[in-house]
């Protein structure tokens, strides 16, 4: 496959780093060589989180996402500190919730979402990361929704395996979503 | 070979130590290393270990000479600031010939420094980890997956040389996931044996001391040169260090640790342009692999050190070098992360017979949390 390089990026609080978690263990059990690197520190808490993926058949080196071929959105200040750092044909994955309305680039494709107004209608709260990685999944298709469940059951802590199924319904609806506006 | 798991750095480690045998951990919490703590302070009590979080690091570290003398294997684990404060118990132990792991998951000095990654610990751990004639064995991981396999390592050439070993990593290894291969455990039985310990004999066999005291001069220099001997075949014997697409490189870029994977991206970037440039990465910084680096300094036309601090490994790449090809420097320090590119334009201008060394440049990420 290509090289993925994917940037996630939100508020603390919103499971940046979760939803990338979910995407790096896709990868890995489809036999890639993938790196998940967290920013951390003050930031972690109500400030800006994000986290890079990288997925590639070679072994990574820079595990640091600096100009993404996709971009992750879940608040303004993210769309805005890394819009202009996607690739030239590139994507963006955006909830609309979160972002309102926004600047288009013409060279990349938006894949956008009201992730956050999903989560909360559809009682899956705290789920709108895990809509926006079906929505990923859909834009890039660069596995499939069988492995990302898997992923999922890999990712969710012991502790909260009750959760499971409404991240795999959380997956669905983010990946199954059709209509686009920003 | 059992499924790979996704995991932190500090985590794959301190389960590596764990399967090694390492049943005793000793620490204070600091951030990046925080994990590692966290991990032991989770697993230590179902495994019938000790986790024990020290009032202090230098008390974590005199609580690691004592179980090093029981005989056991031990370890403790911080960030830079707190291994300067370990830095008199690890002279202790050198003198005292103790075994034990030290990890230093380093971020930016000096003081307290910043949290985000750095290299600028290397001087502290390859020249000067305490007062006194003295040497730990250092381990530069790169991946996740070399936190975990250079632990076993680190803990079996520790009992073997009778020495303190230090894994000196950083914030971006210690806080990335990456699949990993977990070892197998060692089985208690097959631990070595370590007869020089003070453990309990009743009345059985002459009592063991462990002490680093010499009041009479000959007995300290006397010890010392024993020691040196067995530093002569640390550096015959352990020295370690992956090469990348050096054997037709005209240009050799050294890097160890996170940098060298920065530079392993930049290397692949300048060989689509044409550029013939190699990477040489050292794995143990103390041995220095001077041998293996000795063996590409025919061949290369120039060198470039690039570290996350002002210049620090570079010196023992002059060292070996000796002024017979150029070595020129590029880095930033402090927590900033050169990019690829940046890397990749100072191959550039090596490339073009340029010889610099040069003070960071502001980068685009620069000021910018990531």
């Amino acid at each position: 496959m290509k090289d993925l390089n994917i940037m996630f990026a939100g508020f603390g609080g919103q499971g940046i780093l979760f939803a990338g978690k979910i995407v790096a263990y896709a990868g890995m059990l489809d036999g890639h060589e993938i790196s998940w690197l967290p920013s951390y520190g003050p930031e972690m808490r109500g400030g800006t989180a994000n986290c890079s993926v990288c997925i590639s058949d070679e072994p990574i080196g820079s595990p640091l996402v600096i100009d993404p071929d996709v971009l992750v959105a879940m608040n303004l200040p993210a769309y805005e500190k890394f819009i202009d750092h996607v690739v030239p044909g590139g994507i963006a994955i955006v909830d609309s919730t979160m972002v309102g309305t926004c600047t288009l680039r013409e060279d990349i494709s938006y894949h956008t979402i009201p992730a956050t107004a999903l989560a909360k209608d559809n009682d899956l709260k705290g789920l709108a990361n895990v809509i926006m990685v079906g929505r990923l999944l859909a834009a890039t298709k660069f596995s499939t929704r069988e492995v990302f469940e898997k992923a999922i059951d890999k990712s969710v802590p012991e502790k909260k395996k009750h959760l499971a199924e409404a991240n795999k319904r959380a997956l669905q609806m983010g990946e199954s979503w059709t209509a686009e506006e920003c | 070979m059992a499924e790979k798991v996704l995991m932190k750095g500090n985590e794959a480690l301190a389960e590596a130590a764990i399967r090694a045998g390492c049943k005793h951990f000793f620490g204070y919490p600091i951030t990046p290393q925080t994990e590692v703590a966290a991990y032991m302070s989770k697993r230590m009590p179902k495994i019938g270990g000790t986790y024990l979080q020290a009032e202090s690091e230098v008390a974590a570290i005199n609580m690691v000479y004592g179980a090093s003398a029981a005989g056991v294997r031990v370890m403790t684990s911080s960030s830079s600031p707190g291994v300067s404060l370990k830095s008199e118990g690890i002279s202790y132990m050198i003198g005292a010939d103790l075994p034990a792991l030290i990890i230093n998951v380093q971020r930016g000095g000096p003081g307290l420094g910043g949290i985000q990654p750095s290299q600028a610990d290397y001087w502290m751990a390859t020249k000067a980890t305490g007062h006194g004639d003295g040497h730990v064995i250092v381990f530069a991981p790169s991946t996740v997956q070399e936190m975990a396999d250079l632990v076993a390592l680190a803990f079996d050439l520790g009992d073997k040389y009778r020495t303190p070993v230090m894994v000196l990593a950083d914030g971006l290894l210690g806080q990335m996931m990456e699949p990993v291969d977990l070892p197998e455990p060692i089985k208690s039985e097959d631990l070595p044996a370590k007869p020089w310990a003070i453990d309990g004999h009743k009345g059985k066999r002459d009592h063991n001391t462990i002490n680093s005291l010499f009041l009479v001069a000959q007995e300290l220099e006397d010890s010392i040169v024993s020691r040196w001997k067995r530093y002569e075949q640390i550096k015959a014997e352990e020295q370690m260090s992956e090469s990348y697409m050096t054997d037709d490189a005209d240009i050799v870029l050294v890097a160890y640790g996170a940098a060298s994977r920065i530079a392993r991206s930049a290397v692949n970037k300048a060989r689509e342009e044409g550029l013939k440039v190699g990477l040489f990465r050292p794995i143990t910084l103390w041995p220095f692999p001077s041998d293996a680096l000795e063996a590409t300094v025919d061949k290369a036309k120039s060198y470039l050190v690039t570290e996350f601090s002002m210049g620090q490994m570079v010196d023992d790449v002059r060292l070996i070098v000796n002024g017979r090809k150029p070595v020129s420097f590029f880095a930033h320090t402090g927590g900033v992360v050169q990019t690829p590119d940046e890397v990749l334009e100072a191959l550039r201008r090596v490339a073009t017979g340029e010889t610099f060394n040069m003070v960071p440049y502001q980068s685009k990420l620069s000021g910018e949390a990531r």
